[in-house]
């Protein structure tokens, strides 16, 4: 490390009820890619926002360049050379390009010339970019490219980046590397927020682990093992699921050249595929988001009907059928969307149980609710997947992302389902959380379920499936075994950089 | 039935004449909804604005002294609004129409005295030559000053919501407000200074009614033209030039009516009543057919949760 460009000493922030930070000090070098690492809830993000501006400190104090640094808004963070990629973005839909960059400026300049800075900036860094497009119809990763973009523009001196490979192929997060590595050789210094190890291991320079709010260790992530780094985390050593031995039994559901138009002008027609899943296997299905993921599920859930024999549970064609006639079938789905897709918000656990629950569990006779037993379903998922909350009665919104996507998943996986369907069980989860979530389904696997697992998460499809296939503009390519497939074979089924081209270094 | 006593001229003339109040009322409440917030109140500011506005025109002889006034009283109404909803966060749909009642029962109380008063007429402007001009001089050149005012308010919200940086600040509080909070603009300052803009622009839509298009004090003259305002605010697609046309377009069709029920003609009175607030909404829904784009925060309470 060179010099230190920004210093943060015993910062702390009580909310009530709970210490988000509790005095973290640690230092960011000029030029320095610094890794901040911790699990959901560990405090990074109350952190980051101190230094931006958001949030003041309850105590302690920050120095920039040597001198006391108090920002009390963002425009004054943003004045002292600092700029942040949210990772919820930070854009507004119905505007362009441009103006979006405009709002995150502090003196901007003409439309015009504006445009045509952007238009330099992003072809200096290799992130291609139309000023006047419409955010609203950007991909996730075109609108990162807009959130790094605004910070490029204002010439920072250091740039925070919060969780921005979720949303990428490994082909777009290796252009993001690239231009990140660019930054740091011009002399800005990077502050990473991810719990992904293996890209912290590959990119920064410098890691602080955060836990429960506490700085707990620093390391340097190129000298330390990924397993090291996760214990620190955790606190305690993580268990990789174990995936034991399974016989693979009969064809429990086969899908045979199954064409389905865009559900609309934003979604992904599905174009002849195929796939069959045996009883205790896990298929992984990986790509890009927005490549057909929704829509097969959809398919598979029984939300978009097909021809019957299209789509077949064992020798029984279910095409069909809709969701609760596949469900009384065995038939699980458990979608991405947490919030308004798998979970009803702004009802209580037991409601978000029974929606789902009430055919196999039998929690409705003659039309009317069965509350006792609807109670007990959604206690019995608290429990064996240890969701932390009060109980059943709190609303599905209360939850963590991580508590909600285990009641989610443990929903269906206590319905004994015969064939599961998953999209994306563990997107913004922690690592301990994801863990379990994936353990289940292995145990739900090893139990003679048959189990399709949709993720944008490879190292969680090689960790958990049996055998891999890619979805590319609604085309699932031929499954293959998922042992032994290398990362970049497993990119080139998934159609390589989408239209991004490497930065001009 | 005799059309011939319709004068074409005239027509158009009270046409913009019946149409400013609308269009102060409209354009005030479209910069309330570009910055996400829905204030269904705008027919109680407006009949605040103008009993205040016939109040003060009549106790100083002054009638722009009135404009003054009945834009400073739908401002000071607004403000009931804008805390209850921006610091209170409560409900902006109750808040609104709680707003219109109050404001009904408030100003009937305030004009009690003032029935039956004429007030102070107010000069139409007179520029030599041109207001003389045969057709063009009476349409173009021959109203009150506030005609023009209203006009310049749709032309400045509009250069100012497209061109300015104001704008487009504002534009994104409506748009997304918790991305304009992390980004460090101060939601609720915005808010409200757009909801105080609203509450004088219907003030004075409501004292243009009571001072130039009536002129007297009636109880309950507003007649539902705040509410017309709504619409058309949504109906034309939060377009500052769309509510212009939408608003004469309905002061238009009110005029022909009258003119029509002036001249005997064999429909119904009741027909030829409804036949703006008809023709108005049909024509501005076939305009909007077109993407609508209603600010995606539009009617959200923001808190900022720290």
């Amino acid at each position: 490390m060179t010099e230190v460009l920004l210093s943060l000493k015993g910062l702390t922030k009580a909310y009530p009820g709970v210490v988000a930070n509790d005095s973290v000090s640690f230092d960011i070098g000029t030029g320095e890619v610094h890794a901040l690492l911790g699990e959901n809830g560990a405090g990074k993000s109350t952190l980051v926002k101190m230094i931006y501006g958001l949030v003041k400190p309850d105590s302690g104090e920050m120095m920039l360049r040597g001198s006391p640094f108090a920002p009390g808004e963002p425009r004054q963070a943003r004045a002292d050379g600092i700029a942040m990629v949210f990772q919820h973005f930070s854009l507004f839909d119905a505007l362009n390009v441009a103006e979006n960059i405009a709002l995150g400026m502090e003196n901007p300049p003409k439309m015009r010339d504006l445009a045509s800075r952007i238009r330099d900036v992003s072809e200096t860094y290799g992130l291609p970019l139309d000023p006047y497009r419409t955010v609203g119809d950007l991909s996730a990763g075109e609108r990162q490219r807009v959130e790094i973009i605004r910070c490029l523009l204002q010439d920072p001196k250091l740039l925070i980046m919060d969780e921005p490979t979720s949303v990428l192929t490994p082909q777009e997060v290796e252009i993001l590397f690239q231009t990140l590595e660019k930054l740091r050789a011009e002399g800005t210094s990077i502050l990473y927020i991810s719990h992904k190890l293996e890209e912290i291991r590959t990119l920064c320079d410098h890691a602080t682990i955060l836990r429960l709010g506490k700085n707990v260790g620093e390391c340097i992530p190129s000298e330390t093992s990924a397993s090291e780094m996760a214990e620190l985390m955790v606190g305690s050593a993580l268990t990789p699921p174990e995936r034991g031995s399974r016989v693979f039994g009969d064809m429990a559901l086969d899908i045979s050249g199954l064409s389905v138009p865009a559900p609309s002008a934003f979604g992904t027609a599905l174009r002849n595929v195929h796939l069959t899943v045996r009883r205790g296997e896990i298929l992984g299905i990986g790509g890009v988001a927005g490549n057909g993921q929704d829509e097969l599920l959809s398919v598979l859930s029984g939300e978009v009907l097909t021809q019957a024999d299209a789509v077949k549970l064992g020798a029984t064609p279910i095409g069909r059928l809709g969701p609760v006639a596949r469900r009384a079938l065995g038939v699980l789905a458990a979608p991405e969307e947490r919030l308004g897709h798998a979970a009803a918000p702004d009802m209580s656990l037991t409601e978000n149980a029974m929606l789902t629950g009430a055919t196999r569990e039998g929690l409705v006779k003659n039309g009317f609710l069965k509350w006792a037993e609807a109670t007990e379903f959604a206690k019995r998922v608290i429990k064996e997947f240890d969701v932390r909350t009060p109980g059943p009665e709190n609303a599905a919104r209360s939850l963590s992302g991580g508590n909600l996507q285990k009641f989610v998943i443990g929903r269906e996986v206590l319905q004994r389902p015969e064939v599961l369907v998953v999209n994306q069980p563990t997107w913004g989860v922690d690592a301990s959380a994801a863990a379990a979530i994936r353990q289940s389904l292995l145990d739900l696997a090893a139990g003679g379920a048959a189990v399709i697992c949709i993720s944008q998460d490879l190292d969680e499809l090689m960790e958990i499936s049996d055998s891999f296939a890619a979805l590319n503009e609604g085309r699932l390519s031929a499954p293959r075994p998922a042992a032994g497939l290398s990362v970049e074979e497993i990119g080139l089924m998934m159609g390589g950089a989408h239209g991004m081209e490497v930065a001009h270094v | 039935m005799d059309l011939s006593a319709i004068n074409p001229v005239l027509l158009i003339a009270s046409l913009m004449v019946a149409a400013t109040p609308l269009l102060f009322a409209a354009i005030g409440e479209l910069v309330v909804e570009k910055s996400g917030v829905l204030n269904l109140g705008v027919e109680g500011m407006m009949i605040v604005g103008a009993v205040a506005g016939f109040a003060t025109a009549v106790e100083s002889g002054s009638p722009l002294l009135g404009f003054v006034a009945a834009a400073g009283a739908g401002a000071a109404l607004s403000v009931l609004f804008a805390i209850l909803t921006q610091y209170a966060q409560a409900n902006q749909v109750a808040s609104g129409l709680s707003l219109t009642l109050f404001g009904l029962g408030l100003s009937a109380l305030m004009g009690q005295s003032y029935v039956g008063i004429k007030p102070p007429q107010m000069e139409k402007i007179n520029i030599p030559g041109l207001s003389d001009l045969p057709v063009i001089g009476p349409i173009l050149f021959g109203h009150d000053l506030m005609l023009y005012v209203a006009i310049a308010v749709i032309a400045a919200v509009w250069a100012v919501l497209k061109f300015s940086r104001i704008g487009l600040v504002l534009r994104a509080v409506g748009e997304n407000h918790d991305a304009a909070h992390a980004l460090g603009y101060k939601v609720v300052r915005i808010r409200i200074l757009a909801i105080l803009f609203g509450g004088a622009c219907a003030g004075l839509g409501g004292a243009y009614i009571s001072l130039i298009r009536v002129p007297q004090w009636t109880e309950g003259m507003t007649a539902g033209i705040g509410w017309i305002a709504l619409a058309l605010v949504v109906f034309a697609s939060w377009k500052p030039w769309r509510v212009l046309l939408g608003a004469y377009l309905f002061g238009g069709v009110t005029v022909v009516q009258l003119n029509l029920q002036a001249a005997g003609v064999a429909i119904p009175v009741e027909y030829l009543a409804m036949s703006p607030y008809l023709i108005t909404i049909l024509v501005l829904v076939i305009l909007s057919a077109d993407k609508s784009s209603a600010p995606a925060a539009l009617g959200r309470n923001f808190h900022a949760a720290r």
